[in-house]
Parts: structure tokens; sequence; C-alpha cells
């Protein structure tokens, strides 16, 4: 059985076609990247895959069922990180994951168990009783992963997780994503425009280019199937996008970006 | 080639006890979005404080000088405390109407995408957040009725109407902040939403009966008001907040059209909620 798997999934706005006829699967336990510039469909993309946002046509199974029959069962089953910064920075840490774990329907007393070993895990015990925009963008990061961590989703989404945040910060994401897939065995989707990213997490990744899945496949072979030595990743996304890397990104969302980066620095 | 689902699906409504866990859940998530609310307001009540000093003005600086000129007729109930329960009505109207700002706020961050993405069932997340503006509500009624209480308005302290008064709040915020809600999916953008909330504001409370009787309203302006809820809201609130007070419709109709509001409200929050998060 596979985690996810879809079939032509395709996404149009207007006479705008964001996501292509979207088909793979991903495997139980795979940390599954999805790559591409900006504007390429990947957050339309998850945003179907987590039942925010109905496909205009096609099909996907998550985690078992329907998305379009049973998306309520899907909810269940899944645990979402947005792009943009979705801790709430009016509350403290533990508000956040206490709310979030009552949402999930975790009983009271577990629920206690869960936030206390979710703050061992992220390293945020200290700061559990500050407030949250009082965090440093790491921090609120991990915050947001433990949110969506604390019902034990079978798959994790992503959408660019590090996007904003210092090399620092970003590393210790990166430790986290590792740690949850080792310790927890939880199937992630995530989304990335960095191929260091890509090569360091991603067992698998896919290229979207122009809302079209353009290569697929484990980095290594997508490296060796250029031909050329030493070749990078950022060499293969290269030679599937052409040397566009810097198409895409409106003015409101180069401001949006911006602002969440500040937010999350 | 087909997708097939293999997932093993929980029985919603096979058996009677799976509704009523079913109903339970809904009330238990709806109460959990309004502790949400609360609690951000519990870090930071200073909101609480700025938002009382509009009434104050209303209630202190027009109210005093019109019951002095006795302009507006009330029969014989004194212009100020004909404009108590009005006045009440109105901070919760002015508490209220800006709601959406917040959800314009949440959707052009992440939380409401991380919300749409949990299994809340999306008409909690509305009724949830509409029971909070019940609550911040609560709080500028406390400060109406010790004015009111300063003014020598002749208040009802039966406990009943303390709790009728309660009721009629927690309908009236949940009225305009819902419509607050569905106004922000709609516009989208802050910009165009506090335009559109200063425009609708001051209509609503003139076409009701809060600072003066419907019966000096030109004709137009009385059909008009009596499609307004805040009229059924004052109306309630004035039989409920005064001693001896009476109602003009009616307190158990009163309640039937604000609840019939709320229903219809909610509803249409709840279909273009989900919106936000495209």
């Amino acid at each position: 059985m596979q985690a996810l798997e879809t079939l032509e999934l395709t996404r149009r706005f207007g006479r705008l076609t964001a996501v292509d006829s979207l088909t793979l699967a991903i495997e139980p336990g795979e940390t599954f990247g999805l790559l591409g510039p900006n504007g390429a469909g990947k957050t339309t993309t998850i945003k179907m895959l987590t039942t925010l946002l109905p496909p205009t046509s096609g099909d996907a199974i998550v985690a078992g069922f329907n998305l379009r029959r049973h998306p309520g069962q899907i909810r269940r089953a899944i645990g979402y990180v947005p792009q943009l910064l979705s801790a709430d920075g009016t509350l403290t840490g533990y508000e956040n994951l206490e709310i979030m774990g009552k949402l999930y329907d975790i009983p009271r007393r577990e629920l206690r168990r869960r936030v206390e070993e979710a703050l061992d895990f992220m390293g945020l015990r200290d700061s559990a009783d500050k407030m949250v925009r009082e965090y440093s963008g790491g921090m609120i990061r991990r915050l947001e992963v433990a949110q969506s961590m604390l019902h034990r989703p079978q798959i994790l989404f992503l959408d660019e997780p590090t996007t904003g945040l210092d090399p620092v910060a970003r590393r210790s994401v990166w430790r986290l994503i590792r740690q949850l897939r080792d310790e927890y065995g939880t199937t992630i989707l995530l989304t990335t425009h960095l191929m260091e990213e890509a090569d360091q997490l991603c067992s698998r990744v896919a290229i979207m280019h122009h809302s079209r899945v353009v290569a697929i496949g484990v980095p290594a072979e997508l490296k060796a199937s250029l031909g050329t030595s030493g070749a990078t990743l950022d060499d293969v996304f290269i030679h599937y996008t052409g040397d566009q890397i810097e198409t895409g990104g409106s003015y409101r969302e180069t401001s949006r970006n911006r602002r969440v980066a500040r937010r999350l620095g | 080639m087909k997708l097939q689902e293999t997932g093993v699906l929980r029985a919603a409504w096979v058996d009677p006890s799976a509704v009523f866990r079913g109903l339970t859940g809904f009330v238990d998530k709806t109460l959990v979005i309004a502790e949400l609310e609360v609690r951000k307001l519990s870090h930071d009540a200073t909101e609480l404080v700025t938002r009382a000093v509009q009434p104050a003005l209303w209630l202190l600086v027009f109210g005093q000088v019109f019951t002095r000129i006795r302009a507006i007729p009330t029969g014989n109930v004194r212009y100020i405390d004909y404009m108590a329960p009005g006045i009440l009505a109105q901070s919760v109207l002015f508490v209220s109407i800006f709601y959406g700002i917040a959800i314009i706020w949440e959707r052009d961050l992440g939380i409401v995408h991380k919300f749409l993405a949990s299994p809340t069932p999306r008409a909690a997340l509305v009724l949830g957040k509409a029971l909070s503006a019940g609550v911040r509500s609560f709080s500028q009624a406390i400060i109406i009725y010790l004015l009111a209480l300063l003014l020598g308005v002749k208040i009802n302290w039966s406990p009943l109407a303390l709790l009728g008064v309660l009721v009629v709040i927690v309908f009236g915020s949940a009225i305009f902040s819902t419509f607050s809600l569905i106004i922000a999916c709609l516009v989208r953008t802050r910009e165009r939403f506090m335009g559109i909330g200063q425009v609708m504001t001051m209509p609503l409370f003139f076409a009701s009966n809060a600072i003066y009787p419907i019966s000096l309203m030109p004709g137009w302006l009385q059909v008009i008001s009596r499609f307004n809820p805040l009229t059924y809201e004052v109306d309630a609130l004035r039989a409920m907040m005064l001693a001896g007070g009476t109602s003009a419709y009616g307190i158990g109709w009163d309640m039937v059209v604000l609840a019939l509001v709320m229903g219809l409200l909610v509803w249409i929050g709840t279909r273009l909620y989900p919106r936000v998060a495209y």
C-alpha cells in the first residue's frame, strides 16, 4: 500500500493551470521532495493533498482515503505545516500546542504528556511559557512542526519548511525532520526550492516546472543521468527547468515572502 | 487505472451513539476555538479598556445632553435610561463588526490553513469565533452597566433578566462578527475591508431603535429598521436591562429573529470560510 498516490491530479484557476496532471506515488516512510521554481505548482499541490483546495480534475488517495469522498478522514491522518507563519504569536508555545492537541481529539491526560514530550523533542522546554512572538524563526518552525506532530500523523506535509531561516536554524530544522523520520517512521512530503535541502533530506524528489512534473527519482540517479561527472542536484534542476531559476514570483508574492522572512527571521 | 481506497472508514451516521459523539465533538471543538480567542485576550487586555472609551462618551456626553434637552420623546422613560441598552447594543456591534480583520490577518499568515487542514468541523471554526466575540462584548457590558449605574439608570438586577441580557449579547455579537467574517471572506484584503466596515457600521446603528424610537423615523427608514437585526437586539435589551422595561415586539419574537439570523449567517460563513485558504 502507498502512503500517497495521485492520478492525473489537476487544478486550474480560471485559464491558468497551476497543477497539470500530477501522477505520483509515495511509499510509507519515504521523505519525498517536491522541487521547483516559484510558481511551479508546489504549494497548490500541497493544498490539494491537505484537502484545502478541491482539485479541478483527477484523483488522489492520501493515507488510504479518497481525497474527494473522505476529506475528513484524511485530515485526521495527516499533519501540515503551511509555508507561512502558522503559530499564534499572541499565545505561549505551550498554549499553541495544547489548542492544536484539543482540536485533534487527543484525550486531556494523554495531551499533557505529549505536549511535554514535544517540547523536549523540539528543544523548546525552556521557552514553553514565553509568548511565541518572542521566539526566533527557527524556534517558531520547530513549534509549528511540533503542533503538526502531536496526533502522530501518518503523513506530514511541510511546505517550504526552511524558507526565511538563517543557516543555523535551517540545519536545526533538517535535523528535526530526520529525527521525525527515524523515530516515528512518518512519511514526509516537503516542498523546497533549495537543492541542498532536497539532497540532504529526500529519498526521492520530483522536479516541477510550469505546473508539470518534469523529472522524478532518487537524487543520486538523477545526478548520474546527466552523464557529466560531479553533477549536483543544482545541475539537474537547471537541466530540467532551463536556466530560468529567476522565474515566477509576483509583486504580491514577493512582498508576502519577505514579510514572512522578516517575521521568522 | 483507478485508485483504490484502503483506509478503514469510521462510521459516522450509522448508529445513534456515533451521531451523539459527533454532536458533542462539535460543541467541544466550538468551545476550543472560543477558548483560543479568550486566551489571546487574556494575554493582552488593553484592547478592552480602549474599546470602552467610545460607549462611555456616548453615555456621558450625548446621553446626558439629550436627557437634559428632552428632544427625543421616550414616553415616561428618562432618555438616559432609554438609550443605555441602545449603547450596549452599539458597543456589541462595534466590537464585533471589525472581527473580520482578524480573519484576513490569519489568512495572510498560515493560521487559517492550519485550522482548515485539521479535523475541526468548519461550522465549529465559525461558531467558535462568533462565541469569542460574545466574550469580548461581555466585558463591554460590564463597563456599560457600571456607567449606567453611575448615571442613575434604573437597572433590572434580577438574575433571570441578567441572564437574558447575556444571551442577547451573545446572539448580537455572533450575528455581527459572523457578518464581518462573511465580508472578510468576500473582499479578502485589509484595505477594502476597513473601507466597507466603516461604511456599514453607522447605517446599521442609525437604522435601528438604539438611540431614538422607530416611530420618529421617516416611513422608508422604518421599513429598513425592521430588517435590521440590531433593532431586535435593542428591543430585547431594553426589555430586560431596565427595571420595568417593555418590549415592542415581544422578547420571544426578538429571540427567534436573532437566533434565525445567527443560524443563517453561520451557515453562509461556514460555506465561505474554507475558500479563504485557496
